[in-house]
């Protein structure tokens, strides 16, 4: 089983964020960076599938700034066997669709089974990268993982997905993409020998020309869509405390501010 | 030019998302001010009986796109079936809702015909010539403000419960265009092998007027039920934090935060749940947000409407019953 796992280098879910002054940007300076969460499942769900085959290989595709290295190593420290990093000043400012023309550049002429993306980066929060990949590799996919099993003659995978009320089972062809939720694995932490063994594994930097990418395809030029501003979100005025003798007083009163003051009841 | 604003519904067994209704409403304003029909495409086999519910909420046209290969969704099929009427119609936008099924169907529309895609927005105008939306980013921690470019269509997602739909005018009528979708079995890698519908009767949280969520604060699952009978008074879904579905007292479907459902009902009542970022990033657009906490530490209690700092225990059974007095009224 070969697998390849996008991985995306985001703000850590403690982080604060905040916009510039002149709100064309967010500041990162000072954040801790991770693994974004959905991907983590797609490498421990390749780790597995690959140990459950007996053999085959990882392989990390991670496009972002030099920065990124820091994830990308931990994620060879979980396990997985190489990784390539898509790192050049072409790539910036890429919206969801312009990453998925540089990650399908990339993938093209690679050898794979199962291509793993997390269900969505928890920084952009899109949800686009698997679905457009799949499409622009002439692949199949299905989102939203929560459970896969590979048949015995590796020709098709079983998975089951998270829909609306309920749960959907079916069968894709390898090659696919297929975009992870939680509930699929439980992430494994890295080791420390795994720690120390990432720092030998191969990790490949490219350059946009390097596979054929026209720089006006991505980054801001070849992007559809361009954040003119950032905000921060209005924060609540201070709350009411419903106030009272006993519990049931409290509960009466809370029920009366619902109707009456909020009409939200 | 473009010639329309459409918006997608893909209806789950005979019924339409009401988000679908919501986006009519809002786009039916930008149809005006570019002044292009506003056009709602509704997709599936059998669908053609729905066709007549999109008029009252402000669509001009109407295209209803069946195939008997689309009795199931799948992302191929579907693909298909819009790739193909967006290339043959050249509408200038093409709007859905960010549910589970639109976000597995429209990037990979976007990426067949070169669109330009913003996910999950929570407002859409324009400015100008170019169309824009309005989305949370960093788990709703920023919001941004994104203006499309450089592409000729169009495509956007719309988070559910966001948009007001506009009171339905049954007197209005649209173009009714049947269009049969040219997909074949060949078109469709996938099989769908099997449909589990968990509780029939529940809506889904993302759509919720009223969402009634337990925390760490629960206990153990057993300590739902109270949360149960609230939400069966009130006619709300109940959700859970992360801390309980990681505990194993609620499925993961039921979790609301960053790792979990992105929703933003009228009312959310949160009982025992500290508030962790995480987790106000998948609440925090709620319309009234209620905290009861016995910890007067806890972070929800100062980004609520309103908080009771009390045990959760001692207040929830009360309340449904001062509830059920007052829906009684």
């Amino acid at each position: 089983m070969n697998s390849i796992v996008c991985l995306k280098q985001v703000p850590d879910t403690e982080a604060q964020i905040i916009a510039t002054p002149d709100g064309l940007d967010v500041k990162l300076d000072g954040v801790k960076f991770i693994i974004s969460p959905y991907d983590e499942y797609g490498i421990e769900e390749a780790l597995l599938q690959k140990e459950k085959a007996g053999g085959g290989e990882v392989t990390l595709v991670s496009m972002g700034p030099a920065r990124a290295v820091e994830s990308i190593r931990t994620g060879l420290a979980m396990g997985a066997d190489k990784a390539v990093h898509l790192d050049d000043e072409a790539f910036n400012g890429s919206d969801a669709q312009a990453a998925a023309k540089a990650l399908a550049a990339q993938i093209k002429g690679m050898e794979y089974d199962i291509i793993y993306c997390g269900r969505q980066a928890i920084d952009d929060d899109q949800s686009q990268v698997g679905p457009a990949l799949a499409e622009l590799l002439n692949l199949t996919h299905t989102s939203l993982v929560t459970k896969l099993e590979v048949a015995a003659d590796k020709k098709t995978v079983k998975v089951h997905r998270q829909i609306v009320g309920g749960e959907e089972i079916m069968e894709l062809p390898l090659p696919c993409v297929l975009t992870c939720q939680k509930g699929l694995n439980e992430p494994r932490y890295a080791s420390l020998p795994g720690i120390m063994k990432a720092k030998k594994k191969p990790l490949q930097p490219v350059k946009a020309t390097d596979i054929g990418v026209d720089a006006g395809t991505v980054g801001v030029a070849g992007s559809g869509t361009k954040v003119v501003k950032f905000t921060a979100p209005p924060t609540r005025t201070a709350a009411k405390i419903i106030e009272g003798e006993s519990p049931e007083e409290k509960a009466a009163n809370l029920a009366k501010a619902l109707r009456e003051e909020a009409k939200a009841i | 030019m473009g010639k329309g604003i459409f918006v997608v519904s893909v209806p789950s067994q005979g019924t339409i998302r009401k988000v679908a209704f919501e986006i009519l409403s809002e786009a039916r304003k930008i149809a005006d001010a570019k002044a292009e029909p506003l056009c709602a495409v509704v997709i599936g086999k059998g669908v053609a009986a729905l066709a007549d519910k999109f008029a009252p909420y402000g669509a001009d046209k109407v295209y209803v796109v069946e195939n008997d290969l689309l009795e199931n969704y799948t992302a191929d099929g579907y693909t298909k079936a819009l790739a193909d009427l967006i290339t043959k119609e050249e509408p200038s936008i093409v709007l859905g809702g960010a549910t589970g099924l639109g976000k597995d169907l429209m990037p990979k529309v976007a990426a067949r015909i070169g669109a330009a895609m913003a996910a999950d927005c929570t407002a859409i105008g324009v400015d100008g010539d170019a169309f824009t939306v309005t989305r949370y980013m960093y788990s709703g921690k920023m919001i941004a403000d994104v203006k499309f470019q450089n592409a000729a269509v169009a495509i956007a997602t719309v988070r559910p419960n966001v948009l007001i739909a506009a009171a339905p005018d049954a007197s209005k009528t649209a173009e009714i265009v049947n269009v049969a979708a040219e997909v074949s079995a060949d078109d469709i890698r996938v099989k769908v092998l099997e449909v589990v519908k968990g509780d029939a009767g529940k809506v889904d949280l993302t759509e919720a007027e009223i969402i009634v969520s337990g925390g760490r604060g629960m206990k153990d699952a057993g300590g739902y039920s109270i949360l149960e009978d609230l939400a069966k008074v009130l006619g709300a879904t109940v959700g859970a934090s992360r801390a309980a579905v990681d505990a194993g007292w609620r499925p993961v479907a039921d979790q609301v935060g960053q790792t979990g459902k992105v929703v933003s009902p009228n009312l959310y009542i949160a009982c025992g749940i500290s508030g962790a970022i995480q987790h106000y990033a998948g609440m925090g657009t709620s319309k009234v947000i209620v905290a009861i906490n016995k910890d007067e530490e806890a972070p929800i209690l100062s980004k609520c409407d309103y908080a009771v700092v009390d045990d959760l225990f001692k207040i929830i059974p009360p309340l449904t019953e001062e509830i059920k007095k007052l829906m009684a009224d």
